[in-house]
């Protein structure tokens, strides 16, 4: 039933013309964000928690912390676990049911993100070495998907992160005292990397796309980085990209970036 | 107008007016001399008559209907068209206007083309549609946009008078669907937007009067 | 009569946490809402009437009502992970019972409207939360309905009967300990949903009745502003 809601061939004929003048349907240039709307302290449960609107697009971030056991092959660093749910509630095209690709895509793309950067300081989340680390869980959930649901989680993400402040630890009863806030943050690196995702549709390169021009996109590259420095990529979807492609993709990304940055930066220290 | 005072937003099981001579109309019920709002919407009272005017829902196929669809499938009889209803629309070959060969069903539509259709029936199998009528068939080219069915009368208005004025004032070609989707066809890209902006406007203040001069405010400020 | 008795955050008796109520919160939804009390946050959107899939679940003489009920990980202290509970398998089932009655799916033959209730952040009555929340959204989304629903948690901490219990006292433990009442009605007084755990009499059982009667009223007021505002949404 919701197949006559995706984009039609005709509307995407039109999008896709439109873009090769440099236009947009809703009037921003290919390379300009939606409006951006980040809030903090969105449950006062989670050791961090934000909710980040781009556009009608809305996504809420966790922070969760535990401790544990660290994992054999690194006995003095933390744990870090991302994971995404595209809640039903925010789309009629997401059903009940464990994660499907799109969920998993998106959990693990963020995941690389924060994990190659380096922005959390695993070492320090060492508690015993080979016994005892902090791990940290940024746990992801649509609420609205209106496109763009992967920046919207990246952002969240690093949001959520820099916002936490550690759990009170007791080590003689080992019991972690959810509710009393430490007033240290979670040891993080200076860095603020999160992702800008590039779509193509036709031969025009475009971010943050509307639902609407998401459904006609043939290609997307995801780069995820802190200033110049790129920690993570992913292609995504069939189309190929020519190398020269490529370049621009590149290009874009690091420009966009920086563009996105002098809005939202000061939420992301 | 006198009428247009009494129209106020109701909930559901709300008392709407309380009276023994008063009739209950859609989306109400009589329980004892109250007429009770059985939907979210705008109570409308004329003549003794109470209903609600519905701001929101799916869309409810009617025969008679104009629908524009999505070619989903195709089999040796005809097209499947997804009208944005839950149940399925059907396009028999026996209802378009030429003749067509069972081998070529995928050259006059093929899945994924949009189509105004009208309903000529509905029974327990679905939905029938009809293209045979003029204005009816596939959709070359234009945007398509979206509008709860609820709007589509607003948006219309009476005796059509919100479209034309949006026709008039875009210089587009209008198709309103009753499922809510819309048809815009203009000269230029930016015309379409211009005119898809206007049925925004109006989808979005479907409950006010006078709706008909804000629009007309509207397009004056917009062409300065 | 007995001194007043005294409720950690200061609230009499009767008096329920501040109440906020929003509609429309999900653009995409035919219908949602936000509805919370105290600290207690939950967000519901309705999909639907629609084709009813899997086929076999279909009824052919009325539309089916499907909730979902699901606390996200940070809503609460322990983090919960991904995935259904038996907990929330059971206020899932509970949910729709308690909103069905006050709904007229006749109209729609084989069609199904899917309710999905998400628990934002966790502070005690969360499927009252829940059940407000989804009301709202139903109406919103234009299902044809009788009344509305509304539900409160009455609670009695020891031998005293308090409504709108938070988590505070729902972990009491002086004398009779907690006994946790969530309770749902129509806008007329019908009990669509009641549970019970705790140590209770019948007598007390009653009067924990009237107190739900008289607060579902205020919510309903409530639930009724945030949709009568609802405009333009």
């Amino acid at each position: 039933m919701e197949k006559v809601l995706t984009t039609s061939d005709l509307t995407g004929e039109r999008i896709e013309k439109y873009l090769s003048e440099g236009k947009r349907f809703d009037g921003r240039k290919l390379n300009e964000f939606r409006e951006i709307f980040i809030e903090t302290g969105i449950s006062n449960k989670a050791e961090g928690s934000v909710r980040v609107k781009i556009g009608n697009t809305e996504v809420l971030v966790g922070v969760k912390m535990n401790v544990s056991e660290p994992y054999p092959d690194s006995p003095d660093k933390g744990n870090l676990m991302v994971t995404a749910e595209l809640l039903p509630l925010s789309s009629p095209r997401f059903e009940l049911g464990p994660p499907k690709f799109d969920a998993i895509e998106i959990g693990r793309v963020i995941d690389r993100g924060i994990r190659e950067s380096k922005v959390i300081e695993l070492e320090k989340l060492c508690i015993k070495e080979g016994e005892k680390v902090w791990t940290v869980f940024i746990d992801i959930y649509s609420i609205n998907d209106d496109g763009n649901l992967l920046d919207a989680a990246g952002i969240g993400a690093i949001a959520a992160l820099k916002n936490a402040r550690m759990p009170k630890y007791d080590e003689v009863n080992d019991k972690v005292l959810y509710g009393e806030l430490s007033d240290k943050k979670i040891p993080l690196s200076k860095n603020i990397p999160f992702p800008i995702t590039i779509y193509k549709i036709g031969k025009s390169l475009l971010v943050d796309p509307t639902r609407e021009e998401e459904d006609i996109g043939k290609t997307r590259v995801t780069i995820g980085s802190s200033e110049e420095v790129i920690s993570s990529m992913q292609k995504g979807y069939s189309e190929p990209v020519t190398i020269e492609e490529m370049h621009e993709i590149l290009e874009l990304a690091e420009k966009t970036w920086k563009e996105l940055f002098l809005k939202i930066g000061k939420y992301l220290k | 107008m006198a009428e247009e005072n009494k129209r106020e937003i109701v909930i559901p099981g709300e008392i709407i007016v309380k009276g023994e001579d008063y009739l209950p109309g859609d989306g109400t019920e009589k329980r004892g001399d109250e007429v009770v709002a059985l939907r979210y919407g705008l109570s409308e009272e004329s003549n003794k008559l109470v209903k609600i005017i519905p701001l929101s829902g799916v869309y409810h196929p009617r025969r008679g209907n104009v629908v524009i669809g999505k070619v989903d499938n195709i089999n040796f009889n005809g097209w499947m068209i997804d009208i944005n209803s839950a149940e399925n629309a059907f396009l028999s070959i026996m209802e378009v206007p030429r003749y067509v060969n069972k081998d070529a069903l995928e050259e006059v539509m093929k899945i994924g083309d949009m189509a105004i259709a009208k309903i000529w029936n509905i029974n327990k199998r679905g939905i029938d549609l009809s293209i045979k009528l003029r204005g009816l068939g596939k959709i070359d080219e234009g945007i398509i946009v979206k509008v709860n069915p609820n709007k589509v009368p607003r948006v219309i208005g009476k005796e059509g008078s919100m479209i034309k004025l949006i026709k008039d004032k875009t210089g587009c070609n209008i198709t309103v669907g009753q499922n809510g989707l819309i048809w815009i066809k203009g000269d230029k890209i930016d015309d379409e937007l211009f005119a898809k902006k206007a049925i925004q406007f109006v989808a979005d203040r479907s409950f006010i009067s006078g709706l008909t001069d804000a629009l007309t405010k509207w397009f004056d400020e917009e062409k300065k | 009569m007995a001194k007043e008795f005294k409720r950690a955050d200061g609230r009499k008796t009767t008096e329920l946490r501040p109440v906020k109520a929003k509609v429309g919160i999900v653009p995409n939804a035919d219908g949602s809402a936000m509805f919370s009390s105290g600290d207690t946050i939950a967000i519901a959107a309705v999909y639907g009437p629609k084709k009813m899939h899997p086929q076999h679940q279909q009824n052919p003489e009325k539309g089916t009502l499907r909730c979902t009920y699901s606390m996200i990980s940070f809503s609460v202290s322990d983090r919960i992970k991904p995935g259904p509970s038996r907990r929330s398998m059971e206020i899932s089932k509970i949910t729709e019972w308690a909103l069905e009655p006050a709904l007229m799916l006749e109209e729609y033959p084989n069609m199904v409207v899917d309710v999905h209730i998400n628990i934002i952040q966790a502070d005690a009555g969360t499927r009252c939360a829940g059940i407000n929340a989804a009301a709202m959204a139903l109406a919103h989304a234009g299902i044809p309905m009788k009344s509305m629903v509304s539900s409160v948690s009455v609670g009695k901490l020891d031998k005293q009967l308090v409504v709108d219990i938070n988590k505070d006292e729902e972990d009491w433990e002086e004398g009779e300990g907690a006994t946790d009442i969530p309770i749902s009605m129509t806008d007329d007084g019908k009990i669509t949903h009641f549970q019970l755990d705790g140590k209770i009499t019948t007598k007390q059982v009653k009067e924990a009745i009237e107190l739900a009667r008289e607060a579902c009223k205020e919510i309903y007021e409530i639930q009724k502003k945030a949709l009568k505002e609802s405009l333009g949404e």
